[in-house]
Order: structure tokens, then sequence, then C-alpha cells
């Protein structure tokens, strides 16, 4: 229990932004508690109001108060997000793992169908799958998953290619520990860190990759409140609403401020050589 | 690159264009949506069954997978890329017509960036830790961190609509329609080149090279821009060439915005209609145009660095 403490208190930043993190998720997990309306309910008399009197943040072009819109935005983004970036992490840390502990065709087929989807704009293969898929979060985030893995998967074998053939490793394997064992034993704890790293530092971007898509109408669909989303309708009301189009975006800067942030610290407790 | 090498890599591209190929092509063939109701739906008819029957076996969707890609393979390599479903016009013309601007809204993006992001980046290292490196830093982080679409919408909300600068949106692509799109990408690049060169410029600093200039009485200035810096820009060269590629394919969400007409404004409205001859195309020019690139990023290399230039022979 002495030694946690000393983590948190030897990092300041990092603990400073891991806070600010749980805020956000709190937010997200207590959205019916601050937010101050019902985000879906339509008052169209109250349509394009601006910001005050009941509306801190205004109202939209179907008279939602804005605030609560924004507010319930990060249960949209933040589930969205995490599962994307979580699965993307396991699923491309255990195929690199795989293939680079074992090598031969299985390592090549992998491999070459990685170097594919890296020798290719992330962005417009994610497009192509989104807008094919029909518009939805969910296929927003396989589109945006199926483009990802491979970097993840890359860094792992890469990884585990250097401590293959190390002694410990070849000790395991002559006193017979099972392959599995050795896997799960010698070859993640070695790999983790570095995708622990990577993974966190991704989160940002990926929100952003994500609310791109819905801006574009291939993620989230209306009326759910998600921010790239509530953008790209505050859009045509630029002119007589720029509030509309302004808290969205100020609360995506936020977010990924505060998960990059995150990510940059902990790469610095985690790694400390890396620290300039 | 020696003609070994050169036949190695183009072997590499063209095993990588058919996986992408055939992967756009099953995407398709498992869509859900169907191609041929979207078609006739974008020209307001409602066909009868038997219609739309005898369109499928028209465009051949009724036979077997393998029989389809091969034939769609075949004609892509004689430069038929099928015809538009929406726009009712060959694929290849209207990628051809879209390029273009699309080409010139990135290179503009990537100079403006390069203005913003060597001598802030450059500043920052020269004066690492101190205050202007911690405002450079700080700017570039939170330009990291914001939505490139906010960024837009922003720049049109203050340049277009209060300021009135500049046409809000415009058919035509001219240098004043450019303008604020190349700036929305410049943004958030340049954020991330900041950081980049200054982190090259950082290193090259360190080098011994450097010590020793220091040590032969050079001045600091001529140690910098005439030995640190091209050291430092090579990195920056296949960072530049990444870029360009993925430009080509990500600007679209700007494109829409500015109502630029570029190649991603038109993939947009194609996978909006469903348009699968042009998504397909779309799909694998992209995939051709940022390969090319990425070779032609490989072989520069050698000429701007005689280290690898002698290591080759």
């Amino acid at each position: 229990m002495k030694k946690k403490q000393n983590i948190f208190l030897k990092n300041k930043k990092f603990t400073v932004y891991l806070i600010l993190a749980f805020g956000i998720i709190l937010t997200a997990v207590f959205a019916p508690q601050i937010a101050t309306h019902d985000p879906g309910e339509a008052i169209l008399t109250e349509a394009l109001k601006a910001p005050g009197n009941g509306h801190l943040f205004g109202t939209d072009k179907l008279g939602r108060d804005l605030f609560s819109r924004v507010i319930y935005g990060t249960r949209a983004s933040l589930p969205a997000t995490f599962a994307l970036v979580g699965s993307i992490f396991l699923i491309g840390s255990a195929i690199g793992i795989v293939a680079g502990y074992f090598g031969g065709w299985l390592d090549a087929v992998i491999m070459r169908i990685a170097d594919m989807m890296v020798a290719f704009p992330g962005m417009v293969l994610a497009l192509a799958v989104a807008g094919i898929l029909g518009p939805s979060i969910t296929n927003a985030v396989i589109a945006v998953g199926l483009v990802s893995w491979p970097k993840y998967a890359r860094m792992a074998r890469s990884l585990v290619l250097k401590i293959k053939y190390e002694d410990y490793v070849e000790a395991a394997k002559v006193t017979g520990s099972k392959t599995r064992h050795i896997l799960i034993r010698y070859m993640m704890p070695s790999v983790l860190p570095t995708l622990v790293i990577t993974a966190s530092t991704d989160i940002g971007g990926t929100m952003l990759e994500l609310a791109g898509l819905s801006f574009l109408g291939f993620g989230a669909r209306p009326p759910v409140p998600e921010w790239g989303l509530m953008l790209s309708e505050g859009r045509s009301y630029m002119q007589n609403a720029p509030w509309i189009m302004i808290f969205p975006g100020l609360a995506i800067l936020i977010v990924v401020m505060v998960f990059n942030l995150l990510g940059d610290s902990l790469r610095d407790v985690l790694d400390p050589k890396e620290e300039e | 690159m020696n003609t070994d090498k050169l036949w190695k890599r183009f072997l590499q591209i063209l095993i990588i264009l058919i996986g992408i190929s055939f992967l756009s092509f099953l995407l398709i063939f498992l869509a859900p949506g169907d191609p041929v109701t979207s078609m006739y739906a974008s020209t307001g008819m409602m066909p009868s069954e038997e219609v739309i029957n005898e369109t499928r076996e028209e465009l051949g969707l009724n036979r077997i997978f393998i029989e389809q890609y091969g034939t769609w393979l075949w004609n892509c390599l004689h430069g038929n890329f099928g015809n538009s479903f929406s726009m009712h016009k060959p694929v290849s013309e209207l990628l051809l017509s879209r390029l273009m601007p699309t080409i010139q809204l990135a290179v503009l993006s990537l100079v403006i960036m390069l203005a913003i992001s060597v001598p802030f980046g450059v500043l920052s290292a020269v004066y690492k830790e101190r205050p202007v490196d911690y405002i450079v830093r700080g700017i570039s982080f939170f330009g990291i961190s914001m939505p490139n679409f906010w960024v837009g919408l922003l720049l049109l909300y203050i340049v277009a609509l209060k300021l009135r600068l500049v046409p809000t949106v415009s058919k035509e692509a001219g240098f004043q329609q450019m303008i604020l799109p190349a700036l929305t990408l410049a943004f958030a690049m340049a954020a991330k080149y900041t950081r980049q060169v200054r982190t090259a410029v950082l290193e090259e600093l360190n080098q011994d090279y450097v010590t020793g200039a220091r040590a032969r009485g050079i001045s600091e200035s001529v140690i910098l821009w005439r030995h640190v810096f091209p050291n430092a820009l090579l990195p920056l060269v296949t960072m530049l060439g990444l870029s360009l590629g993925s430009l080509l394919g990500g600007t679209a969400v700007v494109e829409v915005i500015f109502g630029y007409q570029g190649i991603g404004n038109l993939a947009v409205t194609a996978i909006t209609a469903l348009d699968y001859p042009l998504i397909q195309g779309f799909v694998l020019w992209i995939a051709l145009i940022y390969m090319v690139i990425n070779l032609i990023v490989d072989i520069s290399y050698e000429f701007l660095d005689p280290r690898i230039r002698r290591k080759m022979r």
C-alpha cells in the first residue's frame, strides 16, 4: 500500500491527469445527474436559443438543451473509444506475439496482411468500411479497428523477436515449460509496457477519428448526442447559432487533451529513459 | 537503390495492390446495401423486380464472387474502372478530374505547415527548457488535441462569416478557395511536425560533430543552419511523403466542410450513395498513389543521405 502511494506522489503530473480523466469518466457515469435537461427532449419553441436563460450552452435546432447533450456526449465517445483501443490492443498484441513467437508461414501471412494495411492511408479504408457497413457507432469502431491493429501487431512482434532467443526463454523451453506458459509468463510481460504506453497515447487520436467519422455521417446517427455529429448539425446554423458548433468542439478538445496528457505522462512513469 | 532491390520492392507493391483490390472488392461484395437498388434510387426510379434482375445480369452481379473479381480486376488493368452508378460517368474520368484539386490542396497545406513548424521547431530546440520552448510546446500540444473539422468550422466562422475575407462555399478551385482548407489541414500537421523538428534538431545538437565544430570556434548559427539543420531534416522527408499520401485520402472531412471539390469530397459522396465502382476505384487509386509516393521517398533518401548511398554500392 505504501509503495503504491509513492508512485502517485512521485509522479504528480500523472496523478493530476489521472484525476482529470477520472472526472471525465465520472461525468459519463453521472450524466443524468449532471445534465439539466433530457438530452433528447425537443421543444421547437425553444429552438436556437442563445446560451443563458435556463440553457447554459443554449439550445440546438430542435430546441434540445445543448449543455445536457454535451454532457451526454461523453457516453457516446468514451465507451466507443475505450472499446476500440482496448480491442485493438488485445487483438493486435496477441496476433503480434503469436506471429513473432511461432514465426514461419504464420508469421509471413500475418505480417503481409499487416503490411497491406499499413501501406495504405488508414482513414480512406476506415471511411470506406464505415460507409459500406452502414452508419453506426459500432461500425465506425469496427472500421477504425480494422485499420489500426497492425500497428500493435508489428510492435508486439518486434518486441517478442528481441527476447525470443534470450537464455531464460531457452531455459524455460528446455525445462519443459508449456508454450502457453512461455507466452503468458515470459512474452507478455516484456511486451506489455510499450504497448500500454502506445495504447494510452492513442486514446486521444482515436477519439478524434471516431468523431471525424460521425461528423461525416458515417458514425453516430441522430438523435444520439455525439460530439462529431453535433458539430456537423451545428454547421448549417453557424450564422445564427454559433454556440452549437462551439461547445461540442470544446468538449472534444478538452477530453482529447486530458487523455493525450495522461498518455504522455504515463510514458514518463513507465519508461523514464524517454524523458528529455 | 540497385535493380535487385527495386524489383523486390516492385513485387511487394504488386502483392499489396492485389491484396487491397481483393479486400475492397470483398468488402463491397459483403455489404448489406443492394447496388442495383441504390443505382436506380439515385435516378429517382422504382424499378420492378424484373428490371432489377436484368440489370444485375447486365452488370454481372449474379455471377460467383471470384468470377466477378477476376472480370473487375482484368478491366482495371486495362484502365477501365467501370461506370459510376450515381454520376453515370467513367470512374477514372471522375477521379482524374478531382485528383488535381486535392493534390494542389495537399501541397499548399504542406507548404504552410513547413513554414510554421520548421522555424518554431528549431526555435523550440535551440531554446530548450526556456519560455519560448514551453510556449511552442504548449501550443503544439493544443494543436494535436484539436479536431481538424472543428478548426475548419471555426476558421469558416471567423474568416468567412465574421470578417468576410473569403467566400464561404465556392464551386471553383482557385487559390482563394484553397486557403482556408489548406490552413485547416496545416494546423494539425504543424503541431505534430513542430514536435518532430524539435526532437530531430535536439538529437543532432547532441552529436559529437557539434561539439567538435564548437571547439573549432565555428559560430552557433553556422553550426545550426549549415550542419545541424540539413541532418535534422532528413527524417522529415519520410514523414512528408507519408503525410502527402495520407492527405490525399484524409482531406475528406475538410473538403466536405468547405465544399471543396476534391477527391475526398467525391469519396464521401460515393460512399453515401453506395456507388460501389467509384468507391473501389477511389480505394485502389489512393493505394497506388500512396505506394508510389513511398517508393519515391525511399529512393530520394539515397540522394539526400550520402551514408546510405555509399552503403548501397
